[in-house]
């Protein structure tokens, strides 16, 4: 493959769909209009473990505009479902915020005063919710996520460290971590005969599609799933989430469209979260800084429902290179709701570790940070032995202390501590196969259809950019359509494969329209995104960061935050910084305040809305920009692009602990770095 | 939410005319940031609220030279109150450092003084919680009480009062003026002790009809500070109001109890020549840190500091 | 039973008048009842300041705000601005996703006004505090203060 030159690819479009957005006109999955719709509202456990024993809806069922109230009892029945889909199908309870129930009424607020009228009688079971690294149920998956080997060893790790010249043995913990995105996860479902259409916020209509057939048992031709405009995902709308399958559920019940948001409060549970971690990290070295043994093991943890393995350590198989190394995953069986995806799932809670521990090893040598990253910077991939298909971390990290202004040591100015920190940032390049639909409509203008999914990353855009190009015409001669299962099937926007995958199967769709005399076109690159070289293809970057922390209240605050990345051609500066920018703000967040406690007695969360689990807001994100370095990586597909949604988040909560701890000498390695854990101690 | 009846009220005596007849109990409505907030969450459940958001909206000179702020005066418009500014600054800053521009442009005086908790077990209908469900068991105790009260707590409740107005409020030495009498604001809250349900002193029927804040030389030099996990929008860990001007002192805290928390002593210690330091000390030599609360007491100590050092 | 009251309220200049629950926050009444689904709900607890619509020429969250509690009120909803910060957002890429941006417009129009109206200073501080009961989970908050910088 070749990377063509391009005209509209690469330069700065506004989103397509932007002046529906500013206007209030882009609709979401709520908000579309459907007669007769009946609202629903999920009733959730209020235990974490146990039996319902009996259930008494008399009240709720008696309240005003209340319609049906669903539970194990009489709610449809799912043989196929699987998982946390398999609602309302036993008396089982296996963690806190279930779903155990569904009202549904003639309005919103008939249906939320219903909610807490069902009344549930627990056989109570004792539970477990809380990670410990020495935890009595830890075992060893099969694989990490997606089909990774869970373990990894090479050499002779204890030895090694032994030998070093200098060496750290460092434990970093993550909290639990909500996704958080702006719209709540919402569905409409409609019944029609045998065939189901859903509005629903997701980032992807065809798994989404796959998965509701196989749940309900039916051909996937009768469910259409739409999602033209979604209010963030950040991984949490990848997979169905119980409330869809209770939506529908409730819907085939009740026999009438049925409309379901769930709660800020509700998304804690119900739609996903990163697991907590537990990482001990031991890296040594010799006397000029090369890596001679890297030990990376993982607790974390996953539920009795389902398991999710998070591939925390697997980043650190390929990032440096090194003799000796090992990697590991454990994971608890908690009565917990099951992990699920966060934007870097792996890369990011893996990265903080790995290159917090770098910078405690450059310390412990003597050597700065950049410095002991560049000379251990591999030729090959250290796992598979692979060529990289490019790998600029090098050129990021030199740029970026060009441009940064890269002078680490504590600064004091008045009564604030000012220092600098940096981390390298890493995420595959993917591509997964995806169908494009192209026509000519006869008047100089094209239509693209494309499964895709738009959650904000600009995808509508930079597809729309790709046809132009392809067809050599201006952007305003191409509609694209998108977000609709009944286009042909493509992949989710996730792991930073969306315009890697969508966007081939465009160049793909165009280069055969304009080169046959068909006015429409359809293509399928299954046949193609498996035959690839071995290559090891990754993108990269570098992030630098400048903290101030108040030495008398040990208030942390990104003053500087700076990403310069290494991701292929860049096909939308516009968007693609935007994207860049938005991952290190969640970065930020991620360092500085994102977390959701546990109630170990309660089998509970205890943070479960937007003023209890703090993410950044504008005063928190003073300078932070995002660059990248020149690079064209024709391996992956022909755009020359490598994803940009996750690597922006990599390296961001690794660089902001390095900085705070350049300012005050204080290394805090159990995330969040809020005041508490500071004060006292600069 | 359950279902209510909606009343606008005229005048106080009208607020006051139906006011506790109603099944469930009836409530005041000032800006409803907090109390629509806790009907939705099914912690507060009245059957009737009376709104009286738009009784008292002005804020006026008081006799002696002082303010006399409305009950329904909004939080932005004292904050942006010229007066204000420049004679309570720290009563500016600290509406300033709360919620955010929407939700003040809502909040009432009244209301502010009157929210809820922000304990996290009190807002959540299916957790115990003694402040919420009498009796039923204080979760935070033994559970989540990071941010929770360092003084004056007892083993019923450890919950601390959230207003950041409040404790600029302490320390001006306001009064609260009810539908019945003026009440001190330092004696407006109440301990938890073994009533943790009662947040203030205020009858239910009791209408806030007004704050007046007396004149004060010395307010006239003053600061708030807030120390909080984010930059903006966020609940205090600690705060300090204070004012100095090497002469006459005032300082409260917020974020350490269940009601904004003047600090006679250290004012006292300060006036006795003490360090800044030592009086902050002499404060918080009663503090009863909880399991993971104690850096609430050096946090407190050196806000202080820092707020007096600003002053001097 | 659901408590029903009249109410009267003009949105966007149109006059309306209907019988809402008591219960029904007014940004339910713009989404459920009047069709207007440009104010978003993010949290429906004054947290994340999506629902942010101008009240009275005040911005104020919808979510909390009682439709009952608002008769006669004059409201402003992203669908009713008509404002060259719209533009300006759309120009410097001020959002993502899109959902936090009707609350993000109408907070910083009423912002504006605010920042007049108090003789205030506008610098990048300012919006930036100002502006944090809008939260972005995009993080478009870099774009947003530019936006709102070219029209100020
Ligand atoms: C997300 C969020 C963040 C916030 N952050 C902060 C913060 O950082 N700092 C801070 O200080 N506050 C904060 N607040 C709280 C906010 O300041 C209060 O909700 C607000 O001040 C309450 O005023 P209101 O008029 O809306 O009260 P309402 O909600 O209307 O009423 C609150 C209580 O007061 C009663 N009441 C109201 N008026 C009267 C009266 N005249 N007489 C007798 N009783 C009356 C009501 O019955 C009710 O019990 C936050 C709120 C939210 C939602
Ligand atoms: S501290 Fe008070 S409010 Fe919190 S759980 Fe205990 S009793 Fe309830
Ligand atoms: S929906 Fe109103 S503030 Fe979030
Ligand atoms: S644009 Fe997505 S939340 Fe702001």
């Amino acid at each position: 493959m070749s990377v063509a030159p391009t005209r509209v690819v690469g330069t700065p479009a506004d989103r397509l769909e932007g002046r529906d957005k500013v206007q209030g006109e882009a609709t979401y999955a709520y908000e579309y209009e459907v007669e007769h719709v009946a609202y629903a509202t999920p009733v959730v456990s209020t235990i974490a473990k146990g039996r319902i024993r009996s259930i008494d809806s008399s009240a709720a069922l008696a309240a005003d505009g209340v319609i049906a109230v669903l539970t194990w009892e009489n709610a449809p029945k799912l043989p196929k479902a699987e998982g946390e889909l398999a609602i309302l199908q036993s008396p089982q309870v296996s963690y806190r915020g279930q779903i155990v129930g569904a009202v549904v009424a003639e309005s919103y607020e008939a249906a939320r005063h219903a909610e807490l009228l069902v009344r549930f009688e627990y056989d109570v079971e004792e539970h477990d919710v809380e990670l410990r690294a020495d935890h009595p149920t830890l075992y060893k998956p099969g694989k990490v996520n997606p089909e990774f080997p869970t373990d990894t060893e090479e050499g002779d790790v204890e030895r090694a460290l032994e030998e070093a010249a200098h060496a750290i043995d460092e434990t970093y913990t993550t909290p639990t971590e909500h996704n958080n995105a702006m719209e709540p996860h919402a569905t409409i479902a409609i019944w029609d005969g045998p065939s189901l259409t859903l509005y629903d916020s997701n980032q992807g209509a065809h798994a989404h599609r796959e998965t509701f057939a196989k749940t309900f048992d039916m051909p996937p031709e009768q469910v259409r799933v739409i999602a033209r405009h979604v209010g963030g995902g950040f991984g949490s709308k990848g997979t169905p989430r119980p409330h869809a399958v209770l939506a529908a559920l409730a819907a085939r019940h009740v026999e009438r469209p049925v409309k379901l948001a769930v709660t800020r409060q509700q998304m804690f549970t119900l739609t996903g979260y990163r697991t907590p971690t537990i990482q001990r990290l031991r890296l040594g070295c010799d006397e000029r800084g090369m890596l001679t043994a890297i030990a990376h093991d993982v607790v974390e943890q996953t539920s009795t429902v389902d398991e999710f393995a998070e591939q925390t350590a697997v980043v650190t198989r390929m990032l440096y290179a090194s003799p000796n190394r090992r990697t590991t995953h454990r994971l608890a069986r908690l009565d917990v709701p099951t992990p699920s995806w966060m934007r870097a799932p792996g890369e990011c809670p893996g990265m903080y570790a790995l290159e917090s521990a770098m910078d405690e090893l450059a310390i412990a040598a003597g050597i700065d940070p950049i410095e002991l990253r560049i000379r251990n910077d591999p030729e090959i991939d250290p796992e598979s032995g692979n060529r990289f298909s490019t790998r600029n971390l090098v050129a990021c990290l030199r740029e970026g202390a060009d441009r940064f202004g890269w002078k680490p040591g504590s600064r004091r100015n008045g009564r604030t501590l000012a220092g600098l920190g940096v981390a390298a940032s890493t995420y595959p390049a993917r591509r997964r196969p995806s169908q494009a639909h192209a026509r000519r409509n006869g008047d100089g203008t094209f239509t693209m259809r494309v499964g895709a999914v738009d959650i904000g990353t600009g995808a509508r855009t930079v597809l729309a950019q790709i046809a132009a190009d392809e067809l050599a015409v201006e952007l305003d001669r191409i509609h694209i359509e998108i977000g609709d299962s009944a286009f042909g099937s493509a992949p989710v926007a996730g792991g930073s494969a969306g315009a890697s995958s969508w966007g081939t199967a465009v160049v793909r769709a165009c280069r055969l329209l304009r080169a046959g005399d068909e006015d429409e076109v359809h293509v399928d690159t299954s046949d193609s995104a498996d035959a690839e070289e071995p290559l090891a293809k990754h993108g990269f970057g570098a992030i630098f960061v400048e903290a101030h922390v108040d030495v008398d209240t040990a208030e942390v605050r990104v003053a500087r935050a700076l990403g310069v990345f290494g991701v292929g051609r860049i096909l939308n500066p516009k968007t693609a910084r935007s994207q860049l920018i938005g991952g290190m703000t969640m970065g930020i967040g991620m360092a500085l305040m994102e977390e959701t406690r546990v109630d170990g007695r309660l089998g509970a969360f205890v943070d479960q809305d937007l003023a209890m689990y703090h993410v950044p807001v504008n005063a928190d994100v003073l300078d932070v920009d995002a660059t990248w370095i020149d690079e064209d990586d024709p391996h992956i597909n022909p755009m020359g692009a490598k994803g940009i949604g996750e690597i922006g988040i990599v390296g961001t909560a690794a660089a902001v602990a390095n900085a705070v701890h350049d300012a005050t000498g204080v290394r805090v390695r159990d995330l969040p770095i809020t005041p508490d854990k500071l004060v006292g101690r600069i | 939410m359950e279902p209510f009846t909606y009343r606008r009220a005229s005048s106080t005596e009208d607020a006051l005319a139906t006011h506790g007849s109603a099944t469930r109990g009836a409530k005041f409505l000032g800006g409803g940031t907090n109390l629509v907030d806790l009907m939705r969450l099914g912690v507060e459940t009245p059957s009737e609220l009376v709104d009286v958001s738009r009784l008292e909206c002005s804020i006026d000179a008081g006799e002696d030279g002082g303010l006399r702020i409305g009950a329904g005066v909004r939080n932005s418009e004292l904050a942006a109150d010229r007066r204000v500014r420049s004679r309570y600054p720290a009563l500016a800053q600290a509406l300033l450092a709360g919620a955010s521009g929407q939700l003040r442009n809502l909040a009432t005086t009244g209301g502010n003084l009157l929210q809820r908790t922000r304990c996290p077990y009190f807002q959540d209908v299916t957790k115990p919680c003694n402040k919420r469900e009498p009796g039923s068991g204080c979760p935070a105790r033994e559970g989540e009480h990071r941010n929770l009260a360092i003084v004056g707590h007892s083993e019923h409740c450890v919950a601390t009062h959230p207003s950041d107005m409040a404790v600029a409020l302490a320390a001006f030495d306001a009064v609260v003026h009810t539908s019945r009498r003026a009440i001190p604001l330092v004696d407006f809250h109440r301990l938890p002790e073994d009533e943790p349900w009662r947040d203030t002193v205020l009858e239910p029927d009791e209408l806030i009809v007004a704050v007046e804040v007396p004149p004060l030389a010395v307010a006239a030099r003053s600061t708030y500070r807030k120390v909080r996990e984010r930059a903006s929008f966020a609940f205090a860990l600690v705060s300090v109001a204070a004012a100095y001007d090497g002469n006459d002192i005032r300082i409260a805290f917020g974020g350490l109890a269940h009601k904004p928390w003047r600090a006679f002593a250290a004012e006292e210690a300060i006036r006795s020549g003490a360090s800044f330091r030592d009086a902050a000390e002499a404060e918080l030599e009663q503090a009863k840190p909880l399991r993971d609360n104690a850096y609430k007491v050096e946090l407190a100590a050196r806000t202080l500091v820092r707020a007096l050092e600003e002053l001097s | 039973m659901a408590e029903l009251q009249p109410i009267a309220l003009t949105v966007n200049g149109e006059h309306h008048s209907l019988v809402v629950d008591t219960r029904t926050s007014l940004l339910d009444l713009l989404r459920e009842h009047l069709g207007l689904t440009g104010s978003k709900k993010g949290c429906d607890h004054g947290q994340c300041g999506a629902c942010t619509v101008l009240l009275d020429g005040r911005r104020a969250n919808a979510c909390l705000a009682l439709a009952v509690a608002h008769d006669g009120a004059d409201v402003v909803t992203v669908e009713g601005l008509d404002h060259p910060l719209q533009d300006a957002f759309v120009e410097r890429d001020a959002f993502q996703c899109g959902y936090c941006t009707p609350g993000q417009l109408c907070s910083a129009v009423g912002m504006l006004d605010e920042a007049e109206r108090w003789d205030e200073r506008l610098d990048a501080d300012y919006v930036r505090d100002r502006m944090s009961g809008n939260i972005c989970r995009c993080g478009a908050y870099p774009n947003i203060v530019a936006a709102i910088e070219d029209v100020a």
